[in-house]
């Protein structure tokens, strides 16, 4: 099962890398891993997708605390959270297409930021599978490039992630 | 007090308490070393490679329980520690090894005899810092202590650039008191809910077995653990680690489990309907077979490292925290109930297991006048009066050592369990004989494994720690072809060892006593006459049966009751 698990880890050199390694060494999934500082700046807000029966992520759980530069990690998927990701699109708009690319960008709340005489560049915000849907709506071939920054995730309500 | 980052190095060391520091040095350790010599609190012990350094340092640290202390230079110096860091990793040793790095202003320059240290011993420490500013030095080996020696210890790495150790640099210096980290808080007690719903399994078990591993012997809680069991009645086993936690004479004893362990004490895992785990990992020597892995038994595990939890076999009662905390309240909770074990279940259980016992399984012949290694260890057992520091490498010595010579005490048996590393006990012998100059240190050794840091001979000269090696030479990597005789058809490809130095002339060479012998008659009288000699280390060369095997053992991937014993022994299911 897919699973969202938020770090609040120390913002030194090679934290990330503590995580990283220790995700390869054990042979665990990592499906997307998206960090940045907090609004304190020694700490570091980490979101990593993975997957895994519900052993495995009780041991990649386990793990991650072992660490000892993570603070403290929640697995979101464990309540009700909200998710998103960010994703940037250059594609090929020429003739008739530019209109029928500006409709569907709308359609999924998308902006276009980027504008030459052949090339659009859409940004996209939301849950992975919306921003799966825009890549599949779009034409195959009019494609040139894309870049997602992997989920980031908080929980609902009044409680959060914080020392 | 106004000190240079080298000074602060070894002045922090002083204010730790720090008795022997292992190391060798190089160029980025310089100022280091020179500081080290304009003192005399903290005595400098010089390997002749540094991985005798992490051995004798986690030699030092296993026999005392204080956290082994190396160092070495930057590059080499610090990958030449690796397999000495990673033995101590496995083992969950605590070490403390400082190495020297080059000048912050090259890291990454590829600069000579630079290596990214924190990235290469990344994955087999339990936490490790570049130190990149002097007013940090004494913070952080306060750190680097503090976490290598709480929780479940291991090693921690300090690197430490050539810059910042600069004598004319010199700064306000003071050690910290203490230290807390917001990110690290290793749990102490158990939670009594648990704690709780143990002691209901252990009084309702009809099938009861303890099987207790290295984290007791961490744990300081050879006590605790005494007496709970003696409390109970019930029977032990103890993992290759644990040896010595629970007397190995104690009548409850009924020898180590596993790959190797007794029958009895894998046929009683196997039929168990409740298991108490202390301090022990699971290990896949330990277990076998994980499906058919105590197939009857409701678990309970504990344990200070959660990870360690439900890791490879699911538990029933997880228990957080250290032991001895964690066994005392056990005991006092049972001690201050109306309830008792079920003494008649228990008695049926015990029959069984005598029954199992019956086997004999450790049994070997004793007829003819060549030397049977596991009466090599028999011999130095008796010889020693069983009160020896006993070190060895990885192989058949190490398992015969294991299973002949009865550890009634904790910290006795130093070996390399985990990571299994070969040329761990010379080294390692060293650390322990500095730590306890008056008692026996012996180490059991074989051809093979002793070559892999034969060159801590002349370390053991130059500081007289008088060690006592006791060689088991049969030619080959034992272990290695024993498993080619039984998996590979007798195809003993690469396992001979051809051409074997002298031993007797090689110690000698070294400065040490030399003595080989040939005749089963000849290893008492040996012994005794090596263990005369208190002030030399002597090297004690048996060549013994070049075609014995370790039994019983449990091939890999087979469950505990299926065995292969030694040829011609009777398994007590066909006895019966």
């Amino acid at each position: 099962m897919r699973h969202i698990i938020s770090i609040l880890i120390e913002n030194e050199a090679g934290a990330l890398s503590r995580v990283s390694g220790l995700f390869s060494a054990r042979g665990y999934n990592i499906e997307s891993l998206t960090v940045a500082p907090t609004q304190d700046p020694s700490l570091s807000r980490m979101t990593l997708v993975t997957s895994g029966s519900d052993e495995i992520i009780e041991q990649i759980t386990k793990q991650l605390n072992k660490l000892i530069d993570v603070v403290k990690l929640i697995d979101l998927s464990e309540s009700s959270h909200i998710e998103r990701e960010l994703m940037m699109v250059k594609v090929r708009a020429v003739n008739g297409a530019r209109e029928e690319i500006k409709r569907l960008a709308d359609i999924f709340r998308g902006k276009i930021i980027d504008v030459t005489p052949g090339t659009f560049v859409i940004e996209i915000t939301g849950e992975k599978s919306k921003v799966d849907a825009f890549l599949s709506a779009l034409a195959e071939d009019s494609i040139i490039e894309v870049v997602r920054t992997g989920a980031s995730g908080i929980s609902r309500g009044d409680r959060g992630l914080t020392l | 007090m106004e000190l240079s980052g080298a000074e602060i190095v070894i002045q922090c060391l002083k204010d730790e308490g720090v008795e022997y520091i292992f190391g060798y040095p190089g160029g980025a350790v310089l100022h280091i070393y020179d500081a080290l010599f304009r003192q005399e609190d903290v005595k400098h012990i010089l390997v002749r490679h540094e991985q005798g350094a992490t051995h004798a340092a986690d030699g030092y640290a296993r026999s005392t329980g204080k956290p082994g202390v190396v160092l070495v230079t930057s590059g080499p110096g610090a990958t030449n520690a690796v397999t000495g860091i990673a033995t101590a990793y496995m083992d969950s040793i605590p070490m403390v090894v400082l190495s020297g790095q080059v000048p912050l202003p090259v890291i990454g320059s590829d600069a000579f005899q630079e290596c990214d240290t924190v990235g290469i011993t990344r994955p087999c420490v339990k936490h490790n810092f570049l130190v990149k500013d002097v007013h940090k030095i004494a913070e952080t080996i306060k750190k680097a202590f503090y976490i290598a020696t709480t929780g479940r210890p291991g090693p921690v790495v300090v690197d430490i650039p050539k810059d910042i150790t600069d004598p004319r640099v010199k700064i306000p210096y003071e050690y910290p008191r203490s230290v807390s980290l917001r990110s690290y808080h290793p749990s102490t007690k158990g939670h009594r809910w648990q704690i709780k719903k143990a002691v209901e399994l252990l009084l309702s078990a009809k099938r009861p077995m303890v099987y207790s591993g290295g984290g007791v012997v961490l744990g300081n809680a050879s006590d605790e653990l005494t007496r709970l069991v003696d409390l109970l009645g019930f029977p032990i086993t103890n993992t290759l680690m644990g040896l010595g936690a629970y007397p190995a004479t104690g009548q409850h004893f009924v020898g180590m489990l596993g790959m190797h362990g007794t029958y009895e004490a894998n046929m009683a895992m196997h039929d168990c309907d409740m298991l108490l785990a202390i301090g022990a990992r699971f290990d896949d020597r330990v277990t076998g077979k994980i499906a058919e892995f105590c197939p009857y038994a409701k678990i309970v595990h504990i344990d200070v490292d959660p990870a360690s939890i439900s890791k490879t076999v699911r538990v029933d009662v997880p228990i957080v925290g250290e032991v001895a905390s964690v066994l005392t309240d056990l005991c006092d909770m049972i001690q201050s109930g109306e309830r008792r074990p079920d003494r008649e279940a228990l008695a049926t259980w015990w029959d069984r297991i005598s029954h199992w016992q019956k086997v004999d399984c450790l049994r070997f012949d004793r007829s003819g006048t060549v030397i049977k290694p596991q009466f090599v260890v028999e011999q130095l057992y008796e010889a020693t009066h069983g009160d020896a520091f006993i070190t060895s490498d990885v192989g058949q010595h190490q398992m015969w050592a294991a299973q002949f010579y009865k550890f009634d005490k904790p910290r006795r048996w130093i070996n390399s369990g985990g990571l299994g590393t070969m040329g761990f006990g010379l080294p390692a012998a060293i650390g322990v004989k500095l730590a306890h100059p008056d008692s026996e240190v012996c180490c059991i050794t074989g051809e093979a494994s002793i070559q892999m840091c034969i060159q801590e001979l002349a370390t053991a000269l130059q500081y007289r720690t008088p060690i006592k090696i006791v060689n088991l030479n049969n030619g080959y990597m034992g272990m290695v072809r024993q498993w080619q005789e039984f998996s590979y058809e007798s195809r003993y490809s690469h396992s001979y060892l051809e051409t074997i130095p002298d031993f007797v002339k090689l110690a000698e060479a070294y400065g040490h006593v030399g003595m080989r012998i040939e005749k089963a008659a000849d290893v008492r009288p040996a012994l005794e006459e090596a263990l005369k000699l208190k002030d030399r280390t002597v090297f004690m060369d048996f060549l013994t049966d070049p075609t014995e095997n370790v039994y019983p053992m449990i091939e890999a991937g087979k469950a505990h009751n299926d065995m292969r014993l030694s040829p011609g022994m009777i398994d007590a299911r066909e006895l019966a």
